[in-house]
């Protein structure tokens, strides 16, 4: 990898004409960014506070500054997220100054009469999905854009970088639109809704080289701490936490532990760790051999097209 | 390091997922819950082997199917280069879904059955990468153990895509003898069959085959595309007014004297801004933000170019297209052509010719322009065009239709000099 000092003198050097491949990725996103921008009367940038979301507002700055994020940022908050990713997320929207709507799945709980799925660890994934559309529907959103990226499930593979949604926010795998060059077609009928990802052809290594070298913050749980955790029958370490259920027989452990991936309490999954600092994080993650998914969500394992049937209905 | 983008093509069955699953496999870039995930999904199929397509066929109706619907993309890396695959159907229902693949790659590889040798889906998707302008292209003779890794059987179909390689012009083809499914030739040189093979295996070929124009890069003409005006019209910033966008080609420098086009104004760069800091240059494929020396008119889809190798510029176009919708094409009708960020209204005038698949031959007699046809047409555009001849600048030459009533993309253009 080059240093920061290395991209500089490149950036600058007037003889190299060639883009590190890390540049190119960034162009690319800070393309498409600016394409929803102005295609679009209404999008939004969802950010739950993850890793790649606040990727993608680093490179809205890039794409937008000096001017104001010509869209707010959007959060799906389940009830279940990390306290350290909510904090992360209030103090970075009030230092950039932008526009956060937070709307809650408890309401559309509440309001909807949805029944909680049960269980040890019940997840809001799909719950979620629900506030999502409302949330679109409400604010009249016709763009959402968001942090997936296709080497995370094999579904998400298959997805465009434009992806047109039906008024039921619906995906239909068989039937997208062909995306030819880097021309992307906005055009949608009233009550549709396309869903953009920016950092689609960045994988997981590239988004933690990517923060290093744009020395992005990060909320600290992507770096090792010490925490209570109950050990699952798989052998998955998961946060103590209200949200899950806790039963005697249960093996509880206090381990250095990080995340890779931030998602909800109930569903994430830490992993072993004592990478405290970036280069430690890219150490670990460059030598594992075990996929980030695969290593963190519970929600992805339960069947074999979990991700293509969630995103089917409406899921991002 | 570089990134090779890369398309696999091919007919139903000819191997192109299970090449994929063996590159990943063997250049070890498949991880192990993916890899129990794929030998878990395999028993139920096939007895014990393990099934390497599955890792590419990422819905529920490819796997009931055991078919490629649409793109997947993959990557993987080595030390040496990063890959994006875009792995295509073969299918010829889901031909538009290969143009898509295509469209961004620089290579291709055409995987061709041993058994089967050339055939109709080779032709198709030879004629796509050639239409296309990928430079670089990969005959991946596979199945060698099912012919008995007969030398003869691979020439043979070497000679045979020579012909065709010859009629579509196409410039540099590697062949390379293969078998996906046990591995020979693809990360790994084979250790069986194929020894009177001399060449290089595949992934070697992809990790050192010279990624096109990049030399040329630096004498392409200059084409920014206007995506989006910056005016943030503050107490501080009063008169800030940058325009956001990417440059398509060549190399723009502070000071260049420059035109807006289509209105045809003349300037200069005043200066150009990348995150908010001034850079001294801006090259092929930067998103960065020009400011202009004088107050004129430019909006969004605008197209501001160099003064040598200036652009074409025109109403009445001349396009080669694939077609892509299932409603077929309406001659006469109107459609919206969008190349980059500019949309324009036009009318399909005439339907020069069909190619034929099988033949390359022209077809001027055509009934009905249908899905996943090939062929030449004109046009006349509501406002001037400014663009490029595919075969010399793709990324000016480009452009897709779209039917404004169902807003789907129906076409692929490619821009020819007007006759």
């Amino acid at each position: 990898m080059w240093s920061a000092y290395e991209v500089i003198k490149f950036l600058y050097n007037p003889n190299k004409k060639e883009m590190n491949y890390l540049d190119q990725l960034e162009a690319e996103a800070i393309y498409i960014l600016r394409e929803v921008a102005a295609e679009f009367e209404k999008p939004a940038l969802l950010f739950s506070g993850g890793k790649d979301s606040i990727v993608l507002v680093h490179l809205a700055l890039k794409a937008f500054r000096p001017l104001k994020f010509p869209f707010p940022l959007v959060h799906i908050d389940t009830g279940h997220n990390f306290p350290e990713a909510l904090a992360f997320r209030d103090t970075l929207v009030e230092k950039l100054g932008e526009r956060l709507i937070v709307r809650q799945v408890a309401d559309t709980i509440a309001a909807k009469k949805l029944v909680e799925p049960k269980g040890k660890y019940p997840s809001r994934n799909a719950l979620q999905t629900y506030t999502l559309l409302d949330t679109i529907e409400e604010f009249a959103f016709d763009a959402c854009i968001g942090g997936a990226r296709r080497d995370e499930e094999k579904a998400r593979a298959k997805e465009r970088v434009f992806s047109v949604r039906d008024e039921f926010g619906q995906w239909n795998p068989k039937l997208q639109r062909p995306e030819l060059w880097n021309i992307y077609n906005g055009r949608i009928q009233k009550g549709e809704n396309v869903r953009v990802f920016p950092i689609s052809n960045w994988t997981e290594l590239d988004v933690w080289h990517y923060i290093r070298r744009e020395k992005i913050e990060l909320p600290p749980i992507y770096f090792a701490h010490e925490r209570d955790c109950v050990r699952t029958a798989e052998g998955q370490l998961l946060a103590i936490s209200d949200h899950i259920q806790i039963e005697p027989q249960d093996q509880r452990v206090r381990a250095s532990v990080r995340y890779r991936t931030v998602g909800d309490m109930t569903c994430t999954a830490a992993v072993l760790s004592q990478a405290t600092t970036l280069d430690e994080v890219i150490a670990e993650i460059t030598t594992s051999k075990i996929s980030e998914r695969g290593e963190t969500r519970i929600d992805d394992q339960v069947s074999e097209a979990a991700m293509e049937d969630r995103k089917k209905n409406g899921y991002f | 390091m570089e990134i090779l983008r890369f398309i696999t093509a091919g007919s139903v069955d000819d191997g192109k997922s299970t090449l994929i699953g063996r590159l990943l496999y063997d250049s070890k870039s498949i991880l192990i819950d993916q890899l129990a995930a794929i030998t878990k999904q395999s028993k139920n199929r096939e007895a014990g082997e393990i099934d390497l397509a599955i890792l590419t066929d990422g819905l529920r109706a490819e796997r009931e199917q055991g078919i490629t619907i649409d793109v997947a993309y993959k990557y993987f890396s080595t030390p040496k280069r990063k890959f994006i695959i875009a792995d295509a159907p073969g299918h010829v229902q889901y031909t538009r879904n290969m143009v898509t693949g295509a469209s961004n790659s620089d290579l291709a590889i055409v995987l061709i059955d041993a058994r089967k040798g050339v055939i109709e889906q080779t032709r198709r998707h030879a004629l796509i990468a050639a239409l296309l302008g990928i430079p670089k292209m990969v005959v991946a003779v596979n199945k060698m153990d099912l012919v008995g890794y007969s030398q003869t059987v691979f020439e043979q179909i070497q000679a045979d895509f020579q012909i065709l390689q010859q009629k579509l012009n196409l410039e540099t083809v590697k062949f390379i003898p293969i078998s996906a499914l046990s591995g020979e030739n693809i990360v790994n040189r084979s250790e069986y069959g194929l020894s009177w093979y001399e060449g290089e295996t595949l992934l070697a070929y992809l990790e050192n085959v010279e990624i096109a124009t990049k030399k040329q890069k630096n004498e392409q003409p200059q084409r920014f595309s206007v995506q989006y005006v910056l005016r943030p019209q503050t107490a501080e910033l009063p008169d800030y007014r940058g325009y956001a966008g990417a440059v398509k080609s060549g190399i723009f420098r502070k000071g260049d004297t420059v035109w807006v086009q289509p209105t045809g104004l003349a300037t200069s760069i005043k200066s150009i801004e990348l995150n908010q800091k001034e850079i001294p240059f801006a090259a092929e494929g930067q998103s960065v933000v020009l400011h202009l020396a004088d107050e004129i008119d430019v909006s969004r889809g605008d197209l501001i170019v160099g003064e040598k190798q200036p652009p074409l510029i025109g109403s009445q176009v001349q396009a080669r297209f694939c077609w892509l919708d299932t409603k077929p094409l309406q001659i006469g009708g109107t459609y919206l052509l969008q190349q980059h960020s500019r949309r324009v209204r036009c009318k399909v005038k005439n339907v020069d010719y069909r190619l034929n698949i099988n033949t390359l031959e022209k077809e001027s007699q055509v009934a009905q322009i249908a899905l996943n046809d090939i062929g030449s047409l004109e046009l006349k555009a509501a406002q001037p065009l400014v663009y490029d001849p595919y075969q010399e600048l793709r990324a000016g030459g480009s452009a897709i239709l779209i039917d404004e009533t169902s807003n789907l993309t129906v076409a692929a253009l490619m821009f020819e000099p007007f006759r």
